[in-house]
């Protein structure tokens, strides 16, 4: 009986040892949408249409390319 | 698709800042919060003058995620550094660690109440449904999910301001390089690091 109120207050007394996980493991931030998916606006670049990643990837090249006047030049 | 990124030719720049004010009048920034700016260094030296526009830079590795306590950045599939305004807590960590600049907090109020972080999104917005209002006020404009790339880079007069797809950019300078007959010697990592001087710090690099 003894041995067991024994074990029973080293038990309680060593769950005030322990400690709980407080690291930051993952960014609490909110979920954001992709960007492929298109804005809910009326400023969506014309002759695009949102909704496939592969259009808008190849959309923003096509726009990057009007950065590059040795194109326009030729 | 490569990572988002800006390249600044310093030998097209010419100081004119129509790349802040077309950021500033996009993303609709308050007074004093300048996401973008112009750094001009031999002011007045008449051939030594050289200028870059500096924003975020949207790092790979961000100094600014790193010291965060609340862990409100976040990376985007296209390697954007963004963040979420609900979680930020203004306490300007970010500010000391990233190396240029970019975190800005607006100051209202008359004691200087220090606001919540603002920085470049390279116009992609915030965690907020993509194009809304809600973003708009937050974090501005999400110009990537209306097909288009950054307004500072799209308006730069001379194109010195580059903005896009780091490979599609990257070609965009290379051939511009090409095409001057003279390489990154003129501006570039030689000139910002210097050239080693001695021999023997060479020969060292070369053995390992």
């Amino acid at each position: 009986m003894i041995r067991l109120i024994g074990m029973s207050l080293l038990a309680v007394g060593l769950v005030a040892c322990s400690e709980p996980d407080q690291a930051l493991t993952a960014s609490s931030a909110k979920a954001d949408g992709k960007p492929w998916q298109g804005a809910q606006n009326a400023f969506v670049a014309p002759g695009w249409q949102p909704g496939d990643k592969t259009r808008w990837e190849t959309q923003l090249r096509n726009r990057a390319q009007t950065q590059n006047e040795y194109l326009k030049a030729r | 698709m490569a990572r988002m990124k800006f390249i600044c030719d310093a030998e097209r720049c010419i100081e004119c800042n129509g790349c802040v004010t077309a950021c500033k009048n996009e993303n609709d920034v308050p007074w004093g919060v300048n996401r973008r700016r112009v750094v001009t260094i031999n002011d007045g030296v008449i051939g030594q003058e050289k200028s870059i526009s500096v924003a975020c830079m949207h790092c790979s590795d961000a100094p600014c995620m790193a010291v965060c306590p609340v862990d409100c950045f976040y990376h985007t599939d296209d390697g954007l550094v963004l963040h979420d305004k609900d979680i930020c807590i203004g306490c300007g960590y970010c500010s000391y660690a990233c190396p240029f600049g970019a975190p800005q907090f607006p100051s209202n109020g008359t004691f200087g109440l220090r606001g919540k972080m603002d920085k470049c999104t390279f116009c992609a917005g915030g965690p907020e449904a993509d194009g809304s209002q809600a973003e708009f006020q937050k974090y501005g404009r999400n110009r990537l999910a209306e097909g288009k790339l950054p307004a500072c880079a799209e308006m730069c007069s001379t194109k010195a301001l580059l903005g896009g797809d780091g490979d599609v950019i990257a070609d965009i300078l290379r051939n511009r390089v090409v095409q001057r007959g003279k390489g990154s010697e003129v501006w570039g990592w030689g000139t910002a690091y210097g050239k080693s001087h001695n021999p023997d710090a060479k020969a060292e690099e070369k053995k390992s």
